[in-house]
């Protein structure tokens, strides 16, 4: 590999790979361009392995008889509570939804919590309560676990990891790298209502509105996807960054082209409207329940009447295709029928000026 | 949505284009004064509906693009003072000055914080009586009443530890200076709805009259944007200069005069640098004589020295409308989003943004659009 050929003599280590940025910045985080970079230039090649390469949600692999899938996440979530949700609701959600992404059927979770000193107890009660509720909706059990405390003012009251383990059937393959031209972009659902739910909460804007969280267990609709035989290329849920990024992900791994239209993508009329009052753009915006499926042009509308069945809320759809041309990248057609690409954020979206 | 999908209509959107064709005989260019303008333009790929004859080039409106390197190396300077807490919109915040902008002040341990409205940092400044809290009031005559209010409650509350520091820009100065530029080809102005929202339009009745221009108060959807374009082209094409104000939803001639005799309360017209322009007479404000005790600028007496522009950097040309994004050499290559060399690469108003995140690799309809260099991915 070239980059053992730059192994400094004086030291014996390995230059920085990320000179750029000589601190890490938010942006780091934020599910753009500068976190996709952290993890090309020097998390992927520095921890580089078979599984790791294929830059997935979570690992795919097999222990005896069974295949296995492994995913990882940590909560950092504020403020802990929020409309439709909190942090414990997120943190066996989200796992679990990595899980289902593999096309997994989850079954364990370990917890990891790192609690802040003076934390009310009342409060870590709360969460408590919220992991036990959510886990067993999602049916998994917490069979695991680890708690930290750390000084008063070096945490934000409760960070949490989860780790999840699940099995994948043997005939269950859904990787980035299964995707083909002429396959259909099927999106679960509506976007955008954990992130605006969270920003409301977190910046006290004062929208008035019940815009509740999006969380939801993802598992139970990959299964009913999986039973009714539609064939999945790749599953991808739209957390950080959200469809845009979640697309021009699976764009530059697979080399391909993918054309979405944007009339087909459903966004709640109040979510809407907090995100032209911000500025912002919902379909970069975090969803904690929402995921795209690649499946088969022949698969795609049963693939539609299977999530609309299978959820209280509609906006299931058909959003657009792989395309058999064309660089790779997203393109988006527009509401007024102009197409423009779609590209990574830097970071997270900044809310404009005027 | 209501009073937003009907501006968006495709079949209206369709008309207006073919009414536009319609009507152009003769070659014309306008610019867009205003940064939402040129987003919603490239984003919309409204350009691409328009006749071939017309040619929409991108104006200074974009208050984050035209701070000048100067203050934006003063606020890092003070925002890494540990006393200080440095408030300020999102989109500045990524602004690079020399070296660094004021995210990394923030990850280096300042206390940098994105607040939605300045009356956000007065109430930080109430809830943190022992740090000095500053507000980065930037922006055009949009931003001004706001901030305006911000200071004068600020003195209303005998708040001490509450300071601005002030980049108020002007649009009719910077449109004369356009205007009266020997390298000039702007024939017609869209003028931005925001900014004649607050100040109403009759400063600029002066300006069409002097220099024989049509200017259009526009807004921001498509069929605003389509509307302002062709009531300037239809105009050109039949010698009128006036202004006209098709955005009457949201704009009266007079405009909104309680919130400009609060601008004219806490400030006052002064000479303004633009980043990238250059210094225009009378182009800014600045706090007035009653307010000057909020001025952060005196507060902190941070060192004013004048800084160089990155020199592959051609923003100033831009923001004068001479070039497009896509005809600068750097961009793409050196000047990327995470590496922009100038502002109008950083804020999402700003053209090179707006190009390189809309236009980077057109796939589809060459037809009309500008001629964008491919960058690998």
């Amino acid at each position: 590999m070239s980059s053992r050929k730059t192994i400094d003599p004086s030291g014996f280590s390995c230059p920085l790979p990320l000179s750029d940025h000589p601190l890490v910045l938010m942006a780091h985080g934020g599910g753009g361009r500068l976190m996709n970079q952290l993890i090309e230039k020097m998390l992927g090649p520095a921890l580089s392995s078979p599984l790791l390469d294929q830059r997935h949600d979570g690992a795919v692999f097999e222990a005896g008889n069974a295949r296995l899938a492994l995913t990882t996440d940590s909560y950092v979530v504020r403020p802990l509570f929020f409309p439709g949700g909190d942090i414990g609701k997120l943190a066996v959600n989200g796992t679990v939804n990595d899980l289902a992404m593999c096309g997994a059927r989850p079954l364990y979770l370990s917890l990891g919590l790192i609690l802040e000193e003076g934390l009310p107890m009342d409060t870590l009660w709360r969460v408590v309560q919220s992991i036990r509720d959510t886990a067993a909706a999602a049916g998994v059990q917490i069979v695991t676990g680890d708690t930290k405390v750390v000084d008063r003012g070096k945490g934000d009251g409760i960070y949490i990891n989860t780790s999840g383990v699940g099995v994948v059937a043997n005939s269950v393959s859904v990787l980035p790298a299964n995707v083909r031209p002429g396959d259909a972009l099927v999106l679960s659902g509506d976007l955008g209502r954990h992130g605006v739910a969270i920003m409301n909460a977190r910046e006290e804007l004062g929208l008035e509105s019940d815009i509740e969280t999006d969380s939801q267990p993802l598992a139970g609709l990959v299964r009913q996807l999986l039973d009714a035989e539609v064939e999945i290329r790749c599953l991808r849920d739209l957390t950080r960054g959200g469809l845009a990024s979640a697309l021009v992900e699976i764009a530059e791994s697979t080399g391909l082209h993918l054309e979405i239209d944007e009339s087909r993508i459903a966004v709640r009329e109040d979510v809407r409207g907090a995100c032209e009052i911000l500025g912002l753009d919902p379909i970069y915006i975090a969803n904690e329940g929402r995921f795209v499926a690649f499946v088969s042009a022949a698969s795609a509308r049963t693939a539609v009447d299977v999530l609309t069945a299978g959820q209280q809320e509609g906006g299931a759809a058909v959003i657009g295709t792989v395309s058999e041309a064309g660089p790779p990248g997203v393109t988006l057609k527009s509401r007024i029928g102009v197409d423009r690409i779609v590209d990574m954020l830097s970071g997270e979206q900044l809310p404009r000026i005027c | 949505m209501k009073y937003l999908d009907e501006y968006r209509d495709p079949q209206a959107v369709r008309g207006y284009s073919r009414a536009l064709h319609g009507i152009t005989t003769r070659p014309w260019t306008m610019m867009e004064v205003c940064g939402g303008q040129t987003h919603a333009i490239v984003k919309f790929g409204i350009d691409q509906l328009l006749p071939p004859q017309l040619t929409l080039v991108h104006g200074p409106g974009c208050p984050v693009c035209v701070t000048p390197l100067e203050l934006i190396e003063k606020a890092i300077l003070i925002a890494s003072r540990p006393e200080v807490i440095f408030c300020s919109f999102g989109d500045m915040l990524r602004v690079p000055g020399q070296k660094r902008d004021l995210l990394s002040v923030k990850a280096s341990g300042g206390d940098v914080r994105m607040v939605y409205s300045p009356l956000d940092a007065l109430r930080i400044a109430r809830e943190n009586p022992s740090r000095q809290v500053v507000f980065f009031a930037v922006g055009f005559e949009t931003t001004a009443p706001a901030n305006a209010m911000a200071v004068h409650q600020a003195s209303r509350q005998g708040l001490r530890n509450f300071s601005v520091l002030v980049s108020h820009v002007l649009v009719p100065p910077a449109i004369e200076a356009i205007l009266s530029a020997p390298h000039n080809r702007v024939q017609g102005f869209l003028a931005a709805g925001h900014v004649c929202t607050v100040m109403g339009y009759t400063e600029y009745e002066p300006i069409a009259k002097r220099y024989q221009v049509p200017i259009v108060v526009t807004g921001f959807e498509p069929l605003d944007i389509l509307q302002g374009v062709y009531l300037c082209v239809k105009q050109l094409e039949e010698g009128r200069a006036e202004v006209e104000n098709p955005y009457s939803r949201s704009v009266s001639r007079a405009g909104n005069e309680p919130a400009q005799d609060l601008i004219r309360r806490v400030f006052v017209v002064v000479r303004r640098k633009w980043r990238g322009v250059g210094e225009i007479p009378s182009s800014g404000l600045g706090l007035a004589e009653e307010y000057s005790g909020f001025d952060a600028e005196h507060r902190f007496e941070v060192d004013a020295r004048e800084v160089d522009e990155p020199s592959e950097c051609i923003s100033g040309l831009i923001l004068q409308g001479v070039k497009k994004p896509n005809e600068c050499e750097a961009f793409g290559v050196l000047c990327t989003p995470e590496h922009p060399l100038g502002a109008t690469m950083v804020s999402s108003e700003g053209a090179c943004a707006a190009y390189y995140r809309y236009r980077r690799m057109q796939v589809h309809d060459r037809r009309s659009g500008p001629r964008i260099r491919e960058v690998p991915p």
